[in-house]
């Protein structure tokens, strides 16, 4: 389905797409060329003198050890609140598929999180699981197991996985349930008569006819993950104790705004760039392939 | 191979009544094609039987086993689809094989009944192929694969052939007999299509409006339509219903339009004098001839050999008649009706009135 209009001359075309290709620009161009910029300049302290220093930040960063601990930590903490976030919707999506009462509300509360902003989601939980304050923390602690995610750095990082998923869980719910609701209902009917148990549709048919959707949202939680759970962290454990729960993206902001580093941080925001086209690049060679019907 | 029994099938959905009480004894082998119009509740029957829906009261046997609360995976019957519901993401040969290999029967014995299907249904060149590389009779052919591979005890068609071009309709109509004939499996087929119903049924069972209107072999439906839905659905173009009332003694029918006497060659009815009834006529059994009906002839449809003649009689009730030869004209003209080939039903209930009742 393609519509196409054909414009005389060229400027309303250009007219009608500048609002678009202004915000591109001064919201994403310009500060990623800015970072780009600001990768290859080393700066003193006080950003009295500024000299050009070819690779020398890239390579200073992917020799320093600490930020392939924060690598390392960046990868489990991403592969888990992918698989997190992805198999809880999953499972989600099939309650949610299957003709029950009150289907409806269930399926509009499961989408609710989603519009909660970062800092309340934290805030949410820290109210869930604060070893003082919090209803769970306490609880844990009543119970003699000994819980403080501020002391604690496996503790952190579980409880920012966790926070970070559960923001995660709706987006990929409406995704697999949209996916789910595609499966003609026909094709698991046959497959009933053929002899499958339920267990059995869903790892024979519905599973691998949901794998385009799940591969797509694999890549998005990823990056999501990467990305965007800067406010969580940064509201629940401010990438402590220690190091515990610093993520890339935090580095980047703690290297930069916090220690002033900007020739590194700028360094290591290009790195994490080029990561993300990476991933889209993928993303759309798999996806396009992969479509059945 | 089995029997299949159905005792006082009902099924409600909420306050829908679908299904009001189907009774059918199916032999070992049989062929029964389920055909009504559209909505009439076929199939919901189907699924009944295929244990997809649940009946509300009722029982279904099959090889007089009671299915109550046995799962469709436990019922072993196998179902071709209207939309063919292929496995998208398999192949051909996993399409074909998935069942078998829920069964856990050997590869070997897997690959060697795959190949014989495939090889009866001509789609042996397309196993290694998926379902969206095949045209819409190939993808019917393999979900017939799919069912025949399985060896079932019962064989479900809901509207198999509805999304196939005319001409590829009847060429797996005749392949779904031939094939079902030769393996001898007890099978139900669903169909809104009178001429399918027709040609693939050892018995039909008329359906109107979630009850059994007649269950009969073709032929008897034909000559012999248990009611006016029948009498209206079965036969092309449809059976020709004039109201009238019953002569005092019974031995023949006053139309309504016209007056015309009709005597009844197979005896008289019951009833007294003004009775009301419907007097049924095959469009083929009309014959131009005098002294029969006054019919207003508006539209000529010449088919070749025959042609098709729709007009009005003179109370505008509209009539249609199918005549040999192709020289017809629009305009007045008379109709004889062979009064051996005369239908009789009640005017009230519709339901049909044989000589001496
Ligand atoms: N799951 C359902 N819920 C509610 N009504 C249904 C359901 N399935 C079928 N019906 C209704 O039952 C009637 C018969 O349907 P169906 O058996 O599919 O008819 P047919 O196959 O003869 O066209 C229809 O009026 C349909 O709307
Ligand atoms: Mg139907």
């Amino acid at each position: 389905m393609q519509k196409k209009v054909i414009f005389k001359g060229a400027v309303l075309p250009y007219l009608l797409l500048a609002p678009q290709l202004l915000i591109t620009g001064i919201f994403f161009f310009w500060p990623a060329g800015q970072a780009i910029y600001q990768s290859f300049l080393r700066e003193d302290a006080f950003g009295l003198s500024v000299e050009f220093v070819g690779f020398e930040n890239f390579l200073d960063v992917v020799r320093d050890q600490t930020w392939l601990d924060s690598a390392g930590r960046t990868l489990l903490f991403s592969g888990s609140v992918a698989v997190l976030a992805l198999g809880s919707a999953l499972f989600l999506a099939v309650q949610a598929d299957k003709h029950i009462r009150g289907a409806d509300v269930y399926k509009t509360l499961l989408i609710w999180p989603y519009a909660v902003a970062p800092a309340i989601a934290a805030v949410l939980w820290l109210f869930m699981f604060h070893p003082n304050i919090g209803l769970f923390g306490r609880m844990l602690n009543g119970l003699g197991i000994p819980w403080d995610y501020r002391l604690n750095g496996n503790q952190a990082m579980l409880m920012v996985i966790m926070a970070s998923a559960w923001k995660q869980v709706s987006y990929n719910f409406i995704f697999f349930l949209a996916g789910l609701q595609s499966i003609p209902r026909a094709v698991l009917e046959a497959a009933a008569i053929d002899g499958a148990k339920p267990a059995r549709r869903f790892w024979t048919i519905i599973f691998p006819l949901l794998s385009p959707t799940a591969f797509f949202l694999l890549v998005v939680n990823l990056v999501y993950a990467f990305f965007d759970t800067f406010g969580v962290i940064h509201s629940l454990t401010h990438g402590g104790p220690g190091k515990a729960t610093e993520t890339l993206i935090y580095r980047v902001y703690t290297d930069g705004v916090i220690n002033l580093n900007l020739g590194s941080s700028s360094a290591q925001s290009v790195i994490l760039m080029l990561l993300v086209v990476a991933l889209t690049v993928i993303q759309f060679r798999y996806v396009e392939r992969k479509v059945h019907y | 191979m089995a029997t299949l029994t159905l005792r006082d099938i009902k099924k409600s959905f909420g306050a829908t009544h679908v299904l009001h009480g189907v009774d059918l004894d199916v032999t070992d082998g049989e062929m029964i094609v389920i055909v009504g119009a559209s909505g009439c509740g076929k199939s919901t029957l189907l699924r009944i039987v295929a244990g997809l829906e649940t009946e509300t009261s009722g029982e279904v046997l099959i090889a007089g086993q009671s299915m109550k609360g046995l799962e469709p995976a436990d019922r072993d019957v196998a179902m071709v689809f209207q939309n063919y519901a292929l496995y998208p993401h398999m192949s051909v040969f996993q399409n074909m094989a998935y069942g078998l290999k829920i069964r856990g029967l050997p590869k070997d014995q897997i690959q060697h009944r795959v190949d014989e299907a495939a090889g009866l249904l001509g789609i042996g060149h397309l196993l290694q192929r998926k379902p969206r590389e095949l045209s819409g009779g190939q993808r019917q052919r393999v979900a017939m694969g799919r069912a025949i591979v399985r060896e079932p005890k019962l064989f479900l068609f809901d509207e198999p052939l509805s999304n196939l071009d005319a001409k590829l309709r009847v060429e797996l109509r005749a392949e779904i007999r031939r094939l079902q004939r030769r393996l001898g499996v007890t099978s139900l087929f669903v169909t809104h299509d009178q001429v399918e119903a027709m040609t693939l049924g050892d018995r039909l069972v008329v359906m109107n409006a979630g009850r059994a209107a007649q269950i009969a072999t073709p032929m008897e439906i034909w000559e012999r339509p248990a009611d006016t839905y029948v009498a209206g659905f079965i036969g092309s173009p449809s059976m020709n219903l004039l109201h009238a009332t019953l002569e005092a003694g019974g031995a023949a029918a006053i139309l309504d339009a016209g007056g015309l006497r009709l005597p009844f060659a197979d005896g008289p009815r019951a009833g007294a004098a003004g009775r009301k009834l419907i007097i049924g006529i095959r469009p083929e059994h009309l014959r131009p001839g005098q002294g029969g009906l006054d019919v207003m002839v508006e539209l000529v449809e010449p088919l070749g050999g025959e042609s098709v003649l729709h007009g009005k009689l003179a109370d505008g009730t509209p009539l249609t008649a199918r005549l040999p030869g192709a020289r017809y004209e629009d305009g007045a003209t008379q109709l004889a009706l062979p009064t051996e080939s005369l239908h009789v039903f009640d005017g009230e209930t519709g339901k049909r009135i044989e000589a001496g009742g």
